[in-house]
């Protein structure tokens, strides 16, 4: 969704500037209303206009952009305000402002919702950085609260309980961009279809093991690499086949890659596991219960962001990764039962 | 863009790497047809005819410059080499950002980050640059929690300002210091390189 803001504004121009617009303003967002003065300066005559300026929010380019801007980085869960700063701290992108982290949400059960608001502002009222907040699978209502509370990016995320056991949010209908998490190309362009700006693998949350990552980051880099060696006319057959619109099929095919960036999330926990999932191509990391379930989590947080800066130095990594103190404990995923996996979470 | 590669001189410019969308810019340079380095550590800095400082968070290219003893070597490449910076890095090159956090120092040039609110208030616009190829045509402007350079020392010539509602006063979003260059938008984003050939011509002198 966009929107435009009129407002009536004195601009200095050179004259031929703003009579290039009077003719082919149509796309342009300077509207002429009038000449005010004419201003003599020692090299040039400038004149002084008033103009109508538009200023578009929310578009696309407006929403994936500040994605754009994540890229390289490490984007940390936090449960207070205090964890918050320690995340900013240690060079984090943005922070996940939540009321459980992924580990706990597992282990306590229950139905895990939107976080308290209250506790959302407390966050956003520490940091500098941008904060990220989720609501549940299809609950377009907590969607609406969280962009009223301005948060900057929200996550449509299958960590907590899903609201809609069909549907997800049309997110077209949003200011704020969302990111969406995927197991496959299937899924990530239909959340892309949906108006995601941002996809991230589901890894397998809250588990500490980063294998579920690493099957979804394939999945979906290697289908991208297959598209790529497909003549045109296959190109709406195998749509169909992974239930993904056309367009965006023929869009991926065009750049080589999504149109959109791509973060890797779900059970990394340690440098290794960041630098790997950058080397497997990825534009940079979630890390959820990894953080702040670990022994010294300022010290693991750091190691995590130069990792993810570092990620092709192997020396560098060596040197980053020694005595970070206890990992979080973890669950080895093939341990977990069906029913436990949250990744199945998501239509 | 012939004039690059005009008597074999091939230009080679160094794109920040730390953090932020460095991939982008090194995209819109390879179209016109520049040698990209990806700079992460000191010994890169090495050999290059100017330097791109991308977007991304500030905080988080500002202490990871310091963890990798950047400061100093980024301050010395700035004193003789062309330098422009994109929203954070138009932050890092500034001599003042209103809080603490890592600074290059080397801009006299004051900004206040995330000056238009939360990303919620993010978005573009058309600018007038007349310092650009094609003065006539506008400039698509993409801001993201950008920050604004709210004053300018002297020497600095400001190049594109943002008009607003209150009168005769106008914001400062792009701005020149010799060779060093900053932007509170996102010329990588557009597909229009006419900000990177204006770049490339400081590199030149």
């Amino acid at each position: 969704m966009s929107t435009f803001q009129h407002r009536t504004v004195l601009v200095s121009c050179p004259f031929r500037y703003v009579a290039a617009h009077r003719e082919t303003h149509l796309k342009t967002l300077l509207v002429v209303v009038r000449l005010v003065s004419v201003v003599e300066s020692r090299r040039t005559t400038h004149f002084l206009w008033e103009v109508d300026v538009e200023k578009k929010v929310g578009t696309f380019a407006v929403k994936k952009g500040l994605a754009q801007m994540l890229k390289g980085g490490v984007i940390m869960d936090v449960v207070t305000a205090e964890h918050a700063r320690i995340a900013e701290e240690a060079g984090a992108v943005a922070v996940m402002a939540l009321e459980r982290v992924p580990a706990d949400i597992r282990a306590q059960g229950g139905v895990a919702r939107m976080s308290d608001p209250e506790l959302i502002l407390q966050i956003m009222d520490a940091v500098s950085i941008p904060v990220m907040a989720k609501c549940r699978i299809g609950h377009f209502v907590e969607a609406q609260i969280l962009q009223a509370l301005g948060v900057d990016y929200l996550d449509e995320s299958e960590v907590l309980t899903p609201a809609d056991e069909a549907h997800h949010i049309n997110k077209h209908e949003f200011k704020i961009p969302f990111v969406c998490g995927c197991r496959n190309l299937g899924e990530a362009l239909r959340r892309i279809g949906e108006g995601a700006a941002m996809i991230r693998t589901k890894g397998e949350a809250g588990t500490g093991d980063v294998v579920e990552a690493v099957r979804h980051a394939r999945a979906v880099l290697g289908e991208i690499r297959r598209i790529d060696s497909m003549p045109d006319e296959e190109l709406m057959t195998y749509a169909k086949g992974i239930g993904a619109p056309h367009e965006i099929v023929k869009e991926v095919k065009e750049l080589g890659r999504l149109p959109v960036v791509n973060f890797a999330a779900g059970g990394i926990a340690t440098p290794a596991d960041a630098a790997m999932m950058m080397q497997l191509g990825l534009d940079g990391v979630f890390v959820g219960s990894g953080i702040f379930k670990s022994g010294d989590p300022p010290r693991r947080a750091k190691a995590i962001v130069e990792a993810t800066t570092h990620y092709n130095d192997p020396e560098i990594l060596a040197e980053i990764s020694r005595g970070l103190g206890e990992p979080m404990v973890g669950i080895g995923v093939s341990e977990l039962p069906e029913a436990e996996r949250l990744a199945v979470r998501g239509w | 863009m012939e004039r690059e590669t005009e008597g074999g001189c091939m230009i080679k410019v160094g794109v920040l790497a730390l953090q932020g969308d460095f991939a982008e810019h090194i995209a819109t340079l390879r179209s016109i047809g520049v040698e990209t380095v990806e700079v992460r550590l000191p010994e890169q800095l090495v050999d290059l005819e100017g330097l791109i400082i991308p977007g991304g968070e500030s905080t988080t290219i500002g202490k990871l410059a310091t963890s990798y003893h950047l400061i100093e070597p980024l301050r010395r490449f700035s004193q003789d080499r062309p330098v422009w910076g994109t929203c954070a890095g138009a932050i890092f090159l500034s001599n003042d950002a209103r809080r603490g956090q890592p600074l290059l120092n080397v801009m006299d040039i004051t900004v206040e980050r995330n000056a238009f609110g939360r990303q919620v208030d993010s978005f573009e616009t058309e600018l007038s640059i007349p310092v650009l190829e094609n003065p006539d045509r506008p400039y698509r402007a993409i801001f993201i929690r950008a920050p604004i350079i709210e004053s300018v020392g002297e020497g600095v010539e400001i190049i594109a300002r943002l008009p607003i509602d209150s009168e005769d006063e106008d914001r400062i979003v792009a701005a020149r210091q010799g060779h060093l260059l900053a932007t509170s938008f996102h010329p990588e984003l557009t597909g229009d390189d006419r900000f990177h050939r204006y770049f490339l011509g400081l590199a030149k002198g």
